[in-house]
Parts: structure tokens; C-alpha cells; sequence
């Protein structure tokens, strides 16, 4: 049993192993086969007078589905390049979709000079690459020359989709996320709305922002188009710029300088990088463009002016708004899905915000996405997966769904319909990693909110004062810096206010729980003279912790201070939080912040409340869905049990439990008993005999006769396959009543080995639940016979002793019918003769003993009847002395014994 | 034999035959629903040596572990580190879920796994299940009895560790509020100690699993060793395929899967959603794996 309960143990491990194998197996395997990309690549004339010719790296996917497939354009990132978008581009066209990715202008392996999506350049290109799409046999058309199609991008690939759909009608969806409405404002923000004018520079990013793309200059010199080749960055992420990592390692390949006139070497169909990799240029060389890069000369020399100064002149914001959806007021009328980042300084919200007002003015479908991430991080993986799918889902609603495109049936209101926010939802238990939750609202309110919730704070005026320099200065994010560590830890952000620079009011422990969802709004006074540069934040403050900045947000503003107190309305940053009760609102307001560029003249104002309440923006219409308990966690138990009761009544044996049968005196009938082994052999083959009252029967049998099989089957624990035996009149099944009139001692002794003798005997009486005065203990220790031994454990016991208090166990409550195997091994010779006698007297009462073996002496002198058994079959039943007598040879000396038994085994000499 | 045996069971004939004549087709006095008390099942138990050493394991680890913290460097205050096992010296509440949080995944499944995997088995080697089972026990019963009582002894196993991490705890730390691992946030003693309570509960319900299979692996063998590394072998087949990403939800449903979720109880806002889904697969895997033991014990040959 041992080998065969191994090798059960063996084969399940086998088959829990194959499991394992073939769960990995099928969810490692490439579930379908890769879309390959074609590169190609597109000859473009643009500029003012479309007269500059650059050449555009692209990659078409072919639609997995074949036939006429809608088109989508997949835009990339500052800093990045096509090759950002292939996974997803590979999916999408797996989803049925003509997709084509390309490299904007001064990007990759693309020629021309960065114009941050200018009308006259990056939009022109994408006019081009719609009309590449429209000359293409697997791209449907809604007209000639208009194909269906689509526009997904991220930051600055956000940003081409808006602008192209203002320029381009042929354009019928854009999904642009985390990008900007007004790039000048992006800039240069003021939170008391004096527009970007009089904002305040937002230093670090545009420093990271403009570096991205200006430092081509030493990437030309080291590496060239060689370094492209293997140089693919690594974020798959489309909606991050790599500018935004801080990535100025991206080396753009390409010369730097390339001439505003016709690159003479471009020709259509020929994209490869080593044509780009000597771009001519007529017009680099000056000491100021060499701080160009790829940028456009007129972006470059408006960029160090207002580095240099961190004021906005009139040229600039007009510069920056051209390449802005501010500029284009009412020109984008298709459906547009906006996704916006929470943690994002650099686009914060409120410039979603703005495209979906201006969109949904034109009442064409919006829909609202706030997600986890941003240009500051931290987002979660599953947010990604999240913005794909939309971002999927939007397109097949207008591009493959829709009749005709940008129309929605039945539409009826002009505001922005559908609102989704990523709320973190808490840990998973099983990874312990964050969950975020999709919070849903059927209409957009607005940065406003649905409604408006006062909560007072107070403080008294407070002097601060602006250090020599701007330094040292507030810290609440540092641009790229999460990129920098991995993202991971960006969700920690640190937040540090310098004592004496800033300002701090609180409110009282709030009495229950803010939603709030939008920008908060408050009046402050600043009292001083001249003009004050100050930034606004909204602390969750809590005991015991440090004091959270949402999103790391701060609101820059400029107040012309007077000594009676200018009082302004700061509109503070939108957020999407939930401050909990027992929580404070702590405003903040500071002279510095680390990502904005501060007057460095040392001056000293005061600022106090105006008003004295914090405004609060509350959607109470969003909705997290309930995250009940999933179908199976109720499901699955009841079908567990469901099963296990089918599995314990299937497997019920129909046999009546207690055997059947009549009572009768006969203490054991065998009849027709049948038991085979697993290999089919017969151990007990067609076996029959009985015992009578009083008799002392002895199982006569060579090794492997069967007969330990037999009184197995007597005692209930193996099954027989045919035949049935009885004990009493009752048929002996597993666990039978009248197995209590049954005493046994088979196949060696069974002891709780820790326990003592006495114990032992105790337990296993108590154990038959029997009355203790029936177990006559006394005198089955007496046959035991280990005196002193009895109290020691049976690990200490010698062979012969657990035999004999086997044989005593076997005696507890003196059954009626005894069945000892082999009972006289292990004894000494005095022991073997006392044996004899306890026996034979235990006969005489009217009990019935049967006993095994293969002595022949032993059975000749105690038994008074025998069955001789020979390969699981009966060869002899009767008393011993017939068995004597029919074999009697005539004149002998009289049989012995052992030569009738030989012969009756088939092995006589 | 004893010298004078001849004697004692002439003594006993006479008893016998007036038994024979009424008993009829059972012994006077038996009867199955009385066999094998859940009493004598707990002393046959008890004073066995895996059963001593496996308390006394669980009694002494806590007290190993105060030592060990004594010794070690006192935690930077202030560090960034807020661990489960930074604040394990914060007081007795975050001292016992530091012990439970270091023993839960593995010591306290060895222990169920033994007290579980090794009870059918050893009478099976000891051969003393088939004197049980002859006197007779009801096979039903019998399996029946021996679950229960190695799942009392397991609860006990798990229920003592964070008992005696608490007392060790407060002791040593002294008895204050619990600090969140990650946030630091405080939560009072009071509030959290019913917390506790299910924390402890919900340790014992994500036990099942294991316990359940060393049970069925203790019946279909007659090597405890084999019934207790068997399901040692699962929990720790289970811990690995669980880091496994790419098996993305499927994970939900391994056995080990939702073994932390207490953690959620422990949070400012506890969350108890992983928690149910971690009593439901525990659950659902052990009335199977049950129901399979007995089914395969109802229909076995014991030959051992």
C-alpha cells in the first residue's frame, strides 16, 4: 500500500504539475500573431506657403480584419517618436483598424524642425498623412479623398489630434489626452485670471520641455542615425512625453540646423535614416541657434527671451497660441474624448476643461476622463490599460459603429456628456498593490463642481517675506523627477514650505467627509506695495501624518499688493479628493515654488483671509461602481457544496448498513468470498466454510494463501468482490454492528506508540464506546501479562509484548468470536503453551476462536477443526482428526500431519 | 500469558453466554453514535510529542522574537520606513500582527498541515486504524471525529500565536494604539481590537485550504510525512505561481492568493471585500477537498 499510496502521492503531482504547465502555457503563449508594421515613409510639402518639402518617418499597420478598415493616426509624445506607439498601434490594427504612426517633424527619423504643432507645419503634415491614408486600398472612405479616420495622441500627440481636427474636417474622432488648451497658459499660469500675461514662468517644466527638444545638439555630433537605429526609448506609455522624464538623452539623431528651405535630398518612398543622417543646412551657424536644436528658429528665439526675463511679452503668447485649441474657437465639431491627468503640473486639468467647453459648445460629442497620472507620474498600470481600452472604445463608436460620422442620434443637450474619474481604490489583497477605481458621472459639471460647499478656515494676517534671489524656495513637485525615480515613488510626494515664506490658515476638524471635484476657490488680502508673486495651495491636513498636497498642485498668482489689502480670488488648483472627516483644509500661501521662475529682489508683504471660507466644488453625481462582492464569492462555496454532497451520495455503497441477515448461532459463514488484487489475480478465490460454536478453528495455509486477506474481510476493512461473509446471521460490511462481537488480532499489533500499555488498552476500549465495566480489563491484562511494563510506552515494548497486549486487546470485552493471525509469533516456548491453554479454555464457553498460521504443530495442538487454504482456495474443512484419518496411509505408523498438509498444498516430496 | 490465564476467561464464559443470548447482533452496550468520543480522540492526540513541539513552538516564538527586536537596532524614528515590521515594536496590537504577518503564510500552514495531514495517516502506520475501525467505528464517524478534533487543535495553533504575540507584545512594547503600516496613521486600541478579533478568524477560514488537503492526503496515504509535505507543497506551488503576473486574474482563485487580505482590517478604512473573497475560495476548495476524503475512505481497503 505504501508503494501504491507513492505512486498515487507520484501521479497526482504529475498531473498538478501538467496544470500548472498548461495555465503558464496559456497565458504566456502570444495569444495572436503580430501585426507587422510597414515603414514608410511620406514626402510633405508645409510651411506658410507649403513650399518646404520634409520627409516624415510613418508605419502603417495593415487592419488585421482585411478589407476596407476605418484609419486611426496615433501621435507620440514630446521627445518621443513613433516607435513609442507600436505596441499599441499593433493592437489596434488587431482590432480592425488602418493605423499609422509617424514621427512628428524634427522628431525621430523625420526631417524638418520642431514647430510645436504649428498650423503651417505639424498640422499641415497631418493633412498630408490623411491624404497618404485616403490613397490607400485598405483604408474606408467616406468620400473621395476623406477617409474615415481618427486621431489618438498624447501631451504633444494631444495636442496635433485637436489641432488637425480644427484644421482638417476630414478628421471624424480624436481621443487627445493629457494635453493643453492653451499652451501660453500652460506657461505662464495666474490663478486670478489676468491670462498668461501676467502669469508666472513656469521654469522647470519649459526648461525640461524646450531641452527635449533642443538637444539634438550634442546627440548629432556622437551619434547620428546609427544611435536611432537601437535607440527606441523605453516607455510604451502614450500618454507621456519623454520630455517629460527628463530624457534630454534622447538624441534625435539627426543634424542640427536643417535648413528652412527644401531638404534637397528628400524623396518620397525613401525613409531611410541614413539619407537624414547628413541633412544639409544653409542656415545654422549662429552663436543663438545653437541653442536651437530642432526647434523653429522664431519658437527658439521666443523661448530665450522669455527664459531670460520670466515674463510673457504680447509675441510670445500670440506665438504660443497659434500652436494652441484656444486659437481655434468653434473650428473642432467631431466627437472628442478627453483624458486629462490628476497629477499634472505641467496640463493641469482646467485645460481639459476648457477644450471640452469649447468643443461641446460646437455641439459636438465630449466625453471627460481624469486619470490617475499625468506629466507628474504616477499613475497605475491598470489606468494604462484603462485609457487604451476608452481610448479604443471611443473610436469604435465613431469610426466603425457610426453611419455617418460626428453625429449622434438624438443628441439633445450641448454640454459635456459622459465624466470619469480615477479614484484610488484601495489596495489589492492579493498583490497589495494600488486599485483604481472609475469613479462615473452621466454629464460633466465643470471645474465649478455640480455644487459648492463652504468650509471656514481662519488665520490671522501673517508677514512672509520673498528671500534674496527666490531661494531657498517651497517645494510641492519637481518636474520629471518622478520619471526619474521610476514613477513609483511620485505618489509620496514631498511638499516643503519654508517657515517665514508662507502663509497658513486651517479650518476646524471637518464633522464629515468633502468629495471634491474641481478647482476650490478663496479670497485672500495681501497688504504690502508693488507687485506680489505668490502661489496658493490646499494641504489635507490630518494628525499624526505629514500634511498631503493633493496632487503636488499649486496655483501661481500676481497681486499688485496696496497697504489697505488687495483682496483677489485665487481659483486653486483642480483636484479630484476626498477630505476625510476629523481632517483640516490648510491653506498655503508661499512666496516661492522650486518649478517657477520668483522675483529675486527680498521683499515683505502680509497676507490675510478675505472672507473666511474656503469654496469647495462637490459632484455628489459620480458614482463608483459598486465594487460588491464578485458573482463567485457566494456562488462558489454553494457550488462546492452542491458538489461535495453529489461526490459523498454517489459514493455511497448500496449495501444495508447493518449487513441484513437474520441473527443466528452461527458465529462466522463464508460464502463464495472472491477477492482479487489489483492486477486481477485472485488473493481469495470462491472461498466457503463455516464455524461452529465452541470450535477452535485453525487457517491453515503456506504464505500467500489468502489467509490474512480473509480475516481482513472479516473484520470490514477490505471490500470483497463477490462472496459475503457473516458474522452472527449479519452481513459484514465496513463498520457493521456485529463487528462488537468480534475480537482481532491481525497482521501484527496497532499501538499508539507515545501512550503507555494500560493506556493504550483504555483508549481503544473507551474508543468501542462501550461500558467500562464490560472490557473484563483486569483480566485481559492478566493474559498480557507485562506486569510493570504496562505503565511504560509502547516504544519501549519488545516484540513479544506488543504481541501479547495485541492479543489482550484482542480479548477486551471477550467477544464472542476471536480471530488471532499467527498469535504464537514472537513467544517464547512457555509462552506458546500458555498460549495454547488460554486459548482452548476461551473455546469452552460457548465462543468460537479461529486461528492462522503456517505451523502445523501449533494447529494440531490447539485447534480442534481446520481450514486449509492454497492460493485463495478452500482445500480441506473439518476437524483435525479427519483431516488425519483420510489420509491415513494403510499399515503406517499413522499420518503425520505435516505430510497430509504438504500433499493437500500440492507440494509432497 | 500470565501463569494462572487458564482460569480468567472460564471466569468470563459464563458472563459471555447471557451476553450472546440477548445481544442479538451487537455486543451489549455498543452502539455507532457513541465510538470514538471527541474526548478519547483529543487525549490519544494530545501526548504525542509533534503536538507538544509544535505549541510549544508557537507559545515561544513571540517571546524569540521581543528577544530579537530587544537586540537588534532600535528603528530610525522619522525614516522613511513604515513597514509592518518597522512598527512591529509600537506596541502589543502591532507586535501580534507583525507575528502574524511573518508566520501566517507558512509556520501556521505547516502546523495545520500537520495536525491535519499526519492524523489518518499515523494510526495508518501505527496500524491502529485497523483496530479502530474493527471495534467497530463507523468509517464516516470515524473521519468524522478525527476532523474535528485536528481542526480544534489547528484553530488553536493559529488562535495561540497572535494571543501569545499580543501578551508578549504588550509586555515588552506595552499596550498602545496600532500604527498603519505605510501611512502611519493611528488607530485606538479599542476600535481595532474586534478588528483583531476577525483578523484572527479570517487567519483560521484561510487555513481551510490547507488543512482540507492534508486531511484528504492523510486519508489516500499511510505516510504522515507524505499528507503533511504534500500540502506544504501546495501553499508553497501556490506562493510562487501567485508572483506570476501573466496569470493575471486566474491568481484570484489559488488557494493562497488572499492570505494577506487581514491586512485590509488593519487599514484606517477597513475593507473587507478581499477578505470575503479569500473565505469564499478558501471555502469552496475545502468542502471539495473534504468531500473527497470521505468519499475516498468510505470506499478504501485498508491494508495498512
Amino acid at each position: 500500500m505504501t508503494l501504491r499510496g507513492g505512486r498515487r502521492t507520484f501521479a497526482a503531482a504529475v498531473a498538478l504539475a501538467l496544470v500548472v504547465a498548461g495555465g503558464l502555457a496559456w497565458s504566456l503563449w502570444p495569444s495572436e500573431p503580430r501585426v507587422r508594421g510597414q515603414d514608410v515613409a511620406v514626402s510633405v510639402m508645409d510651411g506658410p506657403a507649403g513650399d518646404q518639402r520634409v520627409t516624415l518617418d510613418a508605419t502603417f499597420f495593415p487592419p488585421a480584419s482585411g478589407g476596407k478598415a476605418p484609419a486611426v493616426l496615433l501621435a507620440h509624445g514630446f521627445g518621443g517618436s513613433k516607435d513609442d506607439l507600436r505596441d499599441e498601434a499593433a493592437r489596434l490594427a488587431g482590432r480592425g483598424y488602418a493605423v499609422l504612426t509617424w514621427s512628428a517633424r524634427g522628431f525621430g527619423r523625420s526631417t524638418g524642425e520642431i514647430a510645436l504643432n504649428s498650423p503651417d507645419y505639424e498640422v499641415k503634415d497631418v493633412r498630408a498623412l490623411v491624404d497618404w491614408l485616403a490613397r490607400r486600398p485598405d483604408v474606408r472612405l467616406d468620400a473621395s479623398g476623406d477617409p474615415r479616420v481618427g486621431i489618438a495622441g498624447g501631451s504633444y500627440g494631444g495636442a496635433i489630434a485637436l489641432m488637425a481636427a480644427a484644421y482638417d474636417d476630414r478628421i471624424d474622432a480624436i481621443v487627445p489626452q493629457i494635453t493643453w488648451y492653451d499652451l501660453a497658459d500652460a506657461l505662464f499660469p495666474e490663478s486670478t485670471g489676468q491670462g498668461p500675461e501676467h502669469g508666472v514662468f513656469k521654469k522647470m517644466w519649459a526648461g525640461l520641455f524646450f531641452s527635449a527638444g533642443g538637444s539634438a545638439l550634442s546627440g548629432a555630433a556622437a551619434g547620428g542615425p546609427a544611435a536611432l537605429a537601437g535607440g527606441a526609448p523605453g516607455s510604451t506609455r502614450p500618454n507621456a512625453d519623454q520630455g517629460a522624464g527628463g530624457s534630454t538623452d534622447t538624441s534625435t539623431g539627426t543634424s542640427t540646423g536643417t535648413a528652412d528651405g527644401p531638404a534637397k535630398d528628400g524623396k518620397t518612398g525613401d525613409g531611410t535614416g541614413g539619407k537624414m543622417g547628413g541633412g544639409t543646412g544653409d542656415g545654422s551657424g549662429t552663436s543663438g541657434r545653437a541653442q536651437c536644436g530642432r526647434f523653429r528658429p522664431e519658437i527658439c528665439d521666443m523661448y530665450l527671451t522669455v527664459a531670460e526675463t520670466g515674463r510673457a511679452t504680447p509675441e510670445a503668447v500670440k506665438l504660443l497660441r497659434a500652436s494652441s485649441p484656444v486659437s481655434v474657437p468653434g473650428r473642432i465639431r467631431i466627437p472628442t474624448l478627453l483624458i486629462q491627468g490628476q497629477r499634472d503640473s505641467l496640463f493641469p486639468l482646467a485645460h481639459a476643461d476648457a477644450n471640452a467647453r469649447a468643443i461641446a459648445a460646437t455641439g459636438a460629442p465630449v466625453e471627460m476622463a481624469w486619470i490617475s497620472g499625468g506629466h507628474d507620474g504616477g499613475g497605475s498600470e491598470a489606468d494604462d490599460e484603462w485609457v487604451e481600452e476608452r481610448t479604443a472604445a471611443w473610436l469604435d463608436r465613431w469610426l466603425k459603429d457610426s453611419p455617418v460620422p460626428g453625429v449622434r442620434a438624438g443628441r439633445t443637450s450641448a454640454g459635456v456628456e459622459g465624466f470619469t474619474v480615477s479614484r484610488d481604490g484601495g489596495r489589492d489583497p492579493g498583490t497589495r498593490r494600488s486599485v483604481v477605481v472609475h469613479a462615473a458621472a452621466p454629464s460633466y459639471a465643470g471645474l465649478a463642481g455640480a455644487s459648492r460647499t463652504e468650509v471656514p478656515i481662519a488665520g490671522p494676517v501673517q508677514p512672509i517675506a520673498n528671500p534674496p534671489g527666490g531661494s531657498p524656495a517651497s517645494v510641492s513637485v519637481v518636474p520629471g523627477l518622478s520619471s526619474l525615480l521610476g514613477g513609483a515613488s511620485a505618489s509620496a510626494g514631498v511638499s516643503v514650505d519654508i517657515p517665514g515664506q508662507a502663509a497658513v490658515f486651517e479650518s476646524a476638524p471637518l464633522t464629515k467627509p468633502v468629495h471634491v471635484t474641481g478647482s476650490p476657490s478663496v479670497k485672500i488680502k495681501v497688504y504690502g506695495t508693488g507687485e506680489v508673486t505668490l502661489f496658493a495651495k490646499l494641504y489635507d491636513a490630518s494628525g499624526g501624518r505629514l500634511a498631503v498636497l493633493p496632487s503636488s498642485l499649486v496655483s501661481p498668482l500676481r497681486v499688485t499688493a496696496s497697504e489697505s489689502g488687495a483682496e483677489t480670488t485665487v481659483t486653486l488648483p483642480a483636484i479630484d479628493r476626498r477630505f476625510d472627516a476629523g481632517h483640516r483644509l490648510r491653506l498655503v500661501v508661499a512666496t516661492t515654488d522650486m518649478g517657477y521662475a520668483t522675483p529675486s529682489a527680498p521683499a515683505a508683504y502680509r497676507v490675510g483671509l478675505a472672507g473666511g471660507a474656503v469654496s469647495l466644488p462637490v459632484d455628489a453625481s459620480l458614482v463608483t461602481p459598486a465594487t460588491g462582492p464578485a458573482w463567485w464569492t457566494w456562488a462558489a462555496p454553494l457550488a462546492a457544496i452542491v458538489v461535495a454532497a453529489g461526490l459523498l451520495l454517489a459514493g455511497r455503497r448500496r449495501t444495508v448498513p447493518d449487513g441484513g441477515g437474520e441473527p443466528d448461532g452461527v458465529p462466522l459463514r463464508i460464502t463464495g468470498l472472491t477477492k482479487r488484487y489489483r492486477n486481477g489475480e485472485k488473493a481469495v478465490d470462491g472461498l466457503s466454510f463455516h464455524v461452529e460454536k465452541g470450535q477452535v478453528l485453525g487457517l491453515l495455509g503456506p504464505n500467500g494463501a489468502g489467509k490474512t486477506t480473509t480475516m481482513r474481510m472479516m473484520m470490514g476493512l477490505i471490500h470483497p468482490d463477490e462472496g459475503e461473509i457473516r458474522i452472527f446471521g449479519r452481513r459484514v460490511v465496513p463498520g457493521a454492528p456485529v463487528l462488537s462481537r468480534l475480537g482481532s488480532f491481525v497482521e501484527g499489533p496497532g499501538f499508539l506508540p507515545h501512550l503507555t500499555g494500560r493506556a493504550n488498552l483504555e483508549l481503544y476500549w473507551q474508543a468501542t464506546g462501550r461500558p467500562a465495566e464490560d472490557a473484563h480489563m483486569e483480566e485481559a491484562l492478566e493474559i498480557a501479562g507485562l506486569g510493570a511494563a504496562l505503565e511504560r510506552a509502547v516504544r519501549t515494548y519488545s516484540q513479544g509484548m506488543r504481541q501479547r497486549l495485541a492479543i489482550a486487546q484482542a480479548m477486551l470485552g471477550l467477544p464472542d468470536l476471536l480471530v488471532l493471525d499467527e498469535p504464537t509469533n514472537g513467544l517464547d516456548p512457555p509462552q506458546i503453551a500458555e498460549m495454547r491453554a488460554v486459548l482452548k479454555a476461551y473455546a469452552e464457553g460457548g465462543r468460537t476462536v479461529i486461528v492462522s498460521s503456517h505451523l502445523l504443530g501449533e494447529v494440531e495442538q490447539t485447534c480442534t477443526h481446520v481450514v486449509v487454504m492454497r492460493r485463495g482456495r478452500l482445500v480441506f474443512q473439518g476437524p483435525v482428526g479427519d483431516l488425519l484419518a483420510t489420509r491415513s496411509p494403510s499399515g503406517g505408523p499413522g499420518p503425520r500431519l505435516e505430510d497430509v498438509f504438504l500433499d493437500l498444498i500440492g507440494e509432497s516430496r | 500469558m500470565s501463569v494462572n490465564g487458564a482460569p480468567v476467561p472460564a471466569s468470563g464464559t459464563r458472563a459471555a453466554g447471557v451476553r450472546t443470548a440477548a445481544g442479538g447482533g451487537t455486543a451489549r452496550g455498543y452502539a455507532p453514535g457513541r465510538t470514538l468520543p471527541l474526548r478519547v480522540e483529543f487525549v490519544r492526540q494530545f501526548r504525542r510529542r509533534r503536538t507538544m513541539a509544535m505549541f510549544g513552538l508557537l507559545l515561544a516564538l513571540p517571546w524569540v522574537l521581543v528577544v530579537a527586536f530587544q537586540f537588534g537596532p532600535a528603528p530610525g524614528r522619522g525614516g522613511g520606513g513604515l513597514r509592518i515590521s518597522d512598527l512591529a515594536t509600537q506596541g502589543g496590537l502591532n507586535f501580534a500582527a507583525f507575528v502574524l504577518s511573518v508566520s501566517a503564510s507558512f509556520l501556521l500552514a505547516v502546523a495545520v498541515a500537520l495536525f491535519c495531514g499526519d492524523t489518518v495517516a499515523s494510526e495508518a502506520s501505527w496500524s491502529s486504524l485497523r483496530y479502530l475501525l474493527a471495534a467497530p467505528v463507523p468509517r464516516d464517524r470515524l473521519l468524522r471525529q478525527k476532523l474535528i478534533v485536528a481542526m480544534a487543535y489547528s484553530a488553536t495553533a493559529v488562535t495561540v500565536l497572535p494571543l501569545m504575540a499580543l501578551l508578549a507584545g504588550t509586555v515588552a512594547f506595552g499596550w498602545h494604539d496600532i500604527q498603519v503600516p505605510g501611512t502611519g496613521e493611528t488607530i485606538p486600541a479599542a476600535d481595532v481590537l474586534p478588528r483583531f478579533a476577525v483578523v484572527v478568524g479570517y487567519a483560521l477560514v484561510s487555513q481551510l485550504v490547507v488543512a482540507s488537503l492534508a486531511f484528504l492526503l492523510s486519508v489516500g496515504t499511510d505516510s504522515p510525512l507524505g499528507a503533511v509535505g504534500g500540502a506544504v507543497g501546495l501553499v508553497i506551488v501556490s506562493t510562487i505561481l501567485q508572483a506570476v503576473e501573466a496569470l493575471g486574474s486566474v491568481r484570484e482563485f489559488l488557494p493562497t492568493f488572499w492570505n494577506t487580505a487581514w491586512l485590509d482590517a488593519l487599514s484606517p478604512d477597513p475593507d473587507y471585500s478581499g477578505m470575503i473573497k479569500g473565505v469564499a475560495v478558501s471555502v469552496t476548495y475545502a468542502v471539495i477537498l473534504v468531500a473527497f476524503a470521505f468519499r475516498r475512505f468510505r470506499a478504501k481497503d485498508v491494508v495498512s
